[in-house]
């Protein structure tokens, strides 16, 4: 790609000159064998699927607003949103992290199957929607239905959790610092353990916040819902 | 107590509250919950056996039943794919999830469509190394629940298929009781074992055709443009539906009529939504005309071909391929009196009649005791499909239906399958040449058109 410059092992794509498509084969193809470990991206404006699907142990760089699936599926890969991003940010994402300095609108991290997606902002509604095993870290407040059927990972919110939190849970577990406006359907509060402290901690560190983890809360699945009308005699 | 009578008894029917009605209601009084089940729609519809072929006569001339070519190949992804994939026959096998199905059977059905060059599908479990072993031509589904879903998978496909939704249950999510969650099937899913689960009804990452669009390019940036993208939805509202996935990007688009079949719903889920299969596939010919895409975007459609005449039908109304699911199943052995083990056929009427049913009228895929094991997870009955045995079959059928289909095609004069056309057809039933578009045979009557 010609509009790449080559700068001390950092890569620079300008997406006024190349386009996402360019930039992502670049990134699925030519990677590798570049020995380029930075890549920065300038003037994303808001363009969508920056940066999906990249599998290696690289540093990306958005360098402003981003649109839907910024980072999606993403592997291995470290990257920045020095921005705000439009919905689905991280979702599918399998390893490495994903951080959003500014806001991220719905879904952030939907279905996330492992890795970290920090949010230092606030995020909208739905965020870890689906999540499966992924860890998710948001520095201000979430939206309705954050963790709506999550099923393995860590949600913490730093901010506080709009109605509906936690609905229909699986196995993940969702740590609230503020208040909760309210639980979803077989979500509920439980008594934090020394384990808790200790796996928000972790995360509040990775995520490089600094709050005390005496100040969270524990939202988990009551598991009411894992059986079929278990109370209905129902003969399955 | 009354004494017997001389006089005649007449025991009037009731058409309101029949054998069926009756049997509903007492099983909805002692459980207090709907009925969960297996397969498609079992009411009578419309179907493409209201259709008949106008061969060749004096008007037209045939070809050679037996010894002139007649094309089958299929091509599907032409709009933007740089990978289209090249099909010997114009029918596939559909999404049907391990979980639902037993990896053997998965395999046996990958097998069968490899040997007619055709593709399968995975389904709401991810895909098994087993099937992608198997399986030539394998299509991966992007389905709301995202069970086992990853990029990694999703590059050794072949192509992909984002599910909306599906005939069964059109705006429903998938079930898989607790029996079926085997340690193996609960890991692909990241469950807890035995749970009932419910699938989630929508996408947990787009809303709406226009964010549709913005995924199907993920999708695409991810496989840098070689996949072909199809879009798969439950016949609803088939023509709103097929325009928007064609807006969205869809190379291809797959229409599921409300015969397809499920391996759990709701029982008043798969026979209360939807509309037949008939009408679904004419509204999707009709949008594609109207935004002049014919050619360009391809059309599969599903629910409910069981024959080679089926496809013919289908392709002459305006398919370019068709899909099959539960047909399949039952070329494996599905609902059959006997399966085959260590060489020999047994008898399996006695576990049907165990779960309350017989050979023939078995739905029983929701609580994985199927008793020709083939929608289990339960390592006894999945001993009872033999792989060879079973991929033998699937290949037999699928040899037949390509067999009767060139055979109808032939004498309709057509060299190629997908020459087929409407005016090779005519209706035998008003209610499918109204659905269908196709003149009432002996008449040029199409209800609702020309003026009456």
């Amino acid at each position: 790609m010609e509009t790449i410059t080559d700068t001390d092992k950092t890569v620079r794509v300008d997406l006024d000159e190349s386009s996402v498509r360019d930039l992502n084969q670049f990134l699925h193809h030519d990677l590798a064998a570049s020995g380029v470990k930075h890549i920065e991206v300038l003037n994303p404006n808001g363009r969508h699927n920056i940066a999906v699907g990249v599998d290696a142990p690289v540093s990306v760089d958005i360098r402003g607003h981003a649109g839907y699936f910024i980072g999606g599926m993403n592997k291995q890969a470290r990257i920045t949103v020095h921005g705000n991003v439009g919905w689905s940010v991280g979702e599918n994402i399998m390893s490495g992290s994903i951080r959003v300095k500014g806001n991220a609108s719905e879904c952030a991290g939907a279905s996330g199957h492992g890795g970290l997606v920090v949010i230092e902002g606030d995020a909208s509604s739905r965020c870890g929607i689906s999540m499966k095993g992924c860890d998710i870290v948001v520095g201000g407040s979430v939206g309705h239905m954050s963790a709506f059927m999550a099923q393995l990972g860590t949600l913490v919110v730093c901010g506080d959790a709009d109605a509906g939190l936690g609905d229909s849970l699986y196995e993940a577990v969702i740590y609230v610092r503020g208040t909760i406006k309210g639980l979803g359907a077989d979500a509920r509060e439980e008594p934090m353990g020394e384990e808790d402290y200790a796996r928000v901690a972790a995360l509040l560190d990775k995520a490089g916040f600094d709050h005390d983890p005496k100040a969270f809360k524990r939202v988990a699945s009551a598991r009411t819902l894992y059986h079929w009308n278990a109370d209905h005699h129902q003969e399955y | 107590m009354s004494k017997p009578t001389d006089k005649p008894v007449y025991i009037e029917p009731n058409y309101t509250y029949g054998d069926a009605t009756l049997h509903y209601i007492q099983q909805a009084a002692e459980h207090g919950l709907y009925e969960i089940r297996g397969l498609g729609a079992k009411r009578r519809v419309p179907t493409f056996d209201d259709l008949t072929f106008l061969t060749a006569s004096a008007s037209r001339y045939p070809l050679e039943g037996y010894r002139e070519k007649c094309e089958t190949k299929t091509v599907l992804g032409t709009r933007f794919a740089k990978k289209p994939i090249e099909l010997g026959i114009p029918i596939t096998i559909a999404g049907m999830s391990f979980g639902a199905l037993t990896a053997q059977a998965k395999d046996a059905l990958g097998r069968a469509a490899g040997e007619l060059g055709t593709s399968t599908t995975t389904g709401d479990g991810g895909m098994t190394p087993e099937e992608r072993r198997s399986s030539k031509t394998l299509v991966y589904q992007c389905l709301p629940s995202r069970y086992g879903f990853n990029p990694d998978d999703l590059r050794q496909a072949d192509a992909i298929e984002l599910v909306v939704g599906q005939g069964a249950k059109p705006g429903g999510g998938g079930m898989l009781l607790g029996q079926k969650i085997s340690p193996r099937v609960a890991g692909m899913r990241t469950l807890p074992e035995g749970i009932d689960q419910r699938s989630a009804c929508r996408h947990p990452d787009w809303t709406g055709s226009d964010d549709l669009a913005i995924k199907l390019s993920e999708l695409r940036e991810l496989t840098d443009w070689q996949l072909p993208v199809y879009v798969k939805i439950g016949a609803t509202r088939v023509k709103n539906d097929v325009k928007l996935a064609v807006a969205a990007g869809a190379d291809v688009v797959v229409v599921d009529g409300m015969q397809g079949g499920t391996a759990a719903t709701q029982q008043v889920f798969i026979e209360h939504a939807g509309i037949p299969t008939l009408a679904a596939l004419r509204q999707a010919v009709e949008a594609l005309e109207e935004i002049d895409k014919v050619g360009e975007v391809q059309l599969i459609i599903s629910g409910g071909i069981r024959s080679g005449a089926d496809v013919a039908k289908a392709l002459a109304m305006g398919a370019d391929a068709v899909s099959i699911g539960q047909a399949a199943m039952m070329a494996l052995g599905c609902n059959a009196r006997h399966y085959h083990m260590n060489g020999r056929l047994v008898d399996a009427t006695d576990d049907y009649a165990a779960i309350g049913t017989a050979p023939g009228y078995c739905h029983h895929c929701h609580t994985g005791l199927c008793p020709v094991g083939i929608a289990t997870q339960t390592p006894e009955l999945e001993k009872r499909l033999d792989v060879d045995w079973g991929a033998r079959r699937v290949k037999n059928y699928l040899q037949t239906l390509t067999m009767e289909l060139t055979t109808l095609a032939r004498a309709c004069g057509k060299s190629n399958v997908h020459n087929l056309e409407r005016e090779d057809l005519a209706a035998l039933t008003i209610e499918a040449a109204a659905m269908a578009k196709i003149p009432l045979a002996g008449t040029d009557w199409i209800p609702g058109h020309n003026g009456y």
